[in-house]
């Protein structure tokens, strides 16, 4: 069972978990979203800045569980530098990898750190908490103002 | 034939003071699951309570051997549904005390029975101004039907304070009721954070003022004995499967002289006397308030509960639980990365707590590895969840088949937490 638990709690996330990355306001972006999860209480507000069609900065605040922190935590890392497409791109990818859907919504390049949270899709009812970042993220890069619901 | 309600009682627990839970367990099919390779550890009774053998074979009996609808037809098995319906009918009527049948109206839920109250009670004679009181520490089924009365008739709806233990603070209860206070609404033991509330004091403040009040028994029922004529209410919420019943059947009780002078909830078959396109006559009580087919197996699920219940005793039940109650306050307090939220000095055997390392729903993802069914986040109670200024909660509830190895397995449990997130 153990081994089960470190499929979902792989050491990364941990690690994002206890420190995560950019986790901090950022007054002047560009675009900002709102996530809530209604089934747990979760929120998380997503900033970007772009220059040109590039995410040159992502940031979030927001508190939730190990696996929406780390989430959220990794997304900025992976969004930063990335063109809007290529970042809208890896959210599709990614939300393909957690719910165990299409492969082939995961061709193209690898997920790289991403991977760690490919053992989410054997827990059901954690999906929403590794996406909600992910949601919130894709609202903001396309400029939707109502807050995105998990539910 | 009889009635499937005496045949529930063929197969009984022991009716001493105290408890064979190992026998008990026995008639609780459920509890022998595996979970992730792991015994099954059900502590999520305050959600749904798990279902005794003589709850399923009395629903499966009576598809088997009595279907047929209730209160229609002459045919042989119309009148045994019939009378197994409304042998449910007398036997919850006997359960909770009330002084006839027709003050027993059957819905499918306690949320449906405060429902029923808000609209066909409350938006009659509310006007704008008005006021319903209820607590801080109400479930949102307790909140939303006022709520939406408010909306409706103009009223205004008050909450009464709660303190950090979680009791509700009767000063500032009693500081609510004033002239324009139409109804009070408090639930007997609470959801979120287990405190038995002084539903007697509180009674007695509204009643001097002649303001009715309505309880929400829904996690009362399994843990104290009810006597609506004790506690003289005006209303009383309760639902069956918490009490070890199927999902899906709920009961009113109301005052009989309220309910006569309430209008229908719902309109349809059942409750009607008499139909024409120009005027329809509704039928007596409770049948006033059931509109349409019930949910007959329900009923005499519930009633086979009710039998089982009874026959280990609700004071049993409560002696037992309260030391189960104490065991996990006792094992968890002393993990000092645990804060239980709710410490009041009456509580049924609900222990809801954070753990200041890990999120609820990573708590409730390393128990269920282990086997163990918590529910983790808001129980509906989020005004509960902000009082206390936290995002959620796990929450451990209690049942009679639940044992002392099962509360130390959830200590167990909540240090592997700790030594992952800490």
């Amino acid at each position: 069972m153990m081994e089960d638990l470190h499929d979902l709690y792989q050491d990364l996330i941990l690690d994002h978990n206890r420190r995560p990355r950019n986790k901090r306001l950022v007054i002047d972006a560009d675009r900002k979203a709102e996530g809530y999860n209604p089934l747990c209480g979760d929120r998380v507000t997503v900033y970007v800045k772009v220059d040109g069609d590039r995410v040159v900065d992502v940031a979030f605040e927001g508190s939730g569980c190990a696996i929406s922190t780390a989430s959220a935590s990794l997304m900025t890392e992976s969004v930063k530098g990335k063109t809007l497409t290529e970042a809208k791109s890896l959210f599709r990818r990614f939300h393909g990898l957690i719910t165990g859907e299409a492969e082939e919504s995961r061709d193209g390049p690898g997920l790289g750190k991403l991977e760690v949270f490919s053992g989410v899709c054997k827990f059901p009812a954690r999906v929403k908490c590794a996406t909600l970042a992910w949601h919130t993220v894709n609202a903001a890069l396309n400029d939707e103002r109502d807050p995105v619901k998990t539910e | 034939m009889t009635s499937a309600v005496s045949q529930s009682t063929r197969k009984s627990p022991p009716a001493t003071g105290r408890l064979d839970v190992r026998r008990i367990r026995e008639d609780f099919p459920i509890l022998d699951t595996k979970v992730n390779g792991r015994p099954l550890v059900y502590l999520d009774n305050a959600a749904t309570a798990q279902k005794p053998r003589i709850v399923l074979e009395a629903m499966d009996r009576y598809y088997r051997e009595q279907n047929a609808n209730v209160h229609r037809g002459v045919h042989h098995l119309s009148v045994v549904a019939t009378k197994a319906y409304e042998d449910a009918r007398l036997r919850v009527q006997r359960f909770i005390g009330a002084e006839c049948p027709q003050e027993i109206v059957f819905v499918r839920s306690a949320t449906e029975a405060i429902n029923l109250v808000a609209q066909s009670y409350g938006r009659p004679r509310l006007r704008a101004g008005d006021e319903i009181v209820i607590s801080a520490m109400e479930h949102h089924s307790n909140i939303v039907p006022w709520q939406m009365l408010c909306g409706q008739t103009g009223a205004i709806l008050r909450v009464a304070p709660i303190d950090d233990a979680g009791e509700l603070m009767l000063d500032g209860y009693e500081a609510l009721l004033g002239p324009r206070t139409r109804l009070v609404s408090l639930c007997y033991v609470s959801n979120a954070l287990g405190t038995i509330n002084p539903v007697g004091e509180a009674m007695e403040l509204a009643h001097a003022r002649g303001i009715p009040v309505m309880l929400d028994g829904a996690q009362a029922a399994p843990h104290l004995r009810l006597d609506v004529r004790a506690l003289d209410c005006e209303f009383l919420a309760i639902t069956g499967h918490k009490l070890f019943g199927p999902t899906g059947i709920g009961v009113l009780y109301g005052k009989r002289s309220l309910l006569e002078a309430m209008e229908p909830y719902q309109g349809g078959g059942d409750m009607i006397k008499s139909v024409t396109f120009e005027k329809t006559e509704y039928n007596d009580l409770p049948h006033k308030f059931e509109a349409g087919t019930p949910n007959i197996a329900g009923t005499i699920g519930l009633a086979a509960a009710i039998d089982y219940v009874e026959r280990i005793g609700l004071e049993a039940v409560a002696a037992y639980e309260d030391g189960l109650l104490r065991r996990a306050t006792e094992v968890l307090s002393a993990i000092p990365q645990v804060r239980i939220i709710g410490t009041a000095r009456h509580k049924a055997a609900v222990v809801s707590f954070v753990v200041d390392c890990a999120h609820a729903h990573d708590v409730g993802t390393v128990l269920d590895l282990e086997g163990i069914a918590v529910r983790t986040g808001h129980h509906c109670a989020q005004p509960v969840m902000d009082r206390f200024g936290v995002p959620a909660t796990a929450r451990a509830s209690m049942a009679f088949y639940n044992t002392m190895e099962e509360i130390d397995a959830l200590a167990d449990g909540v240090r592997k937490v700790v030594k992952m997130f800490g």
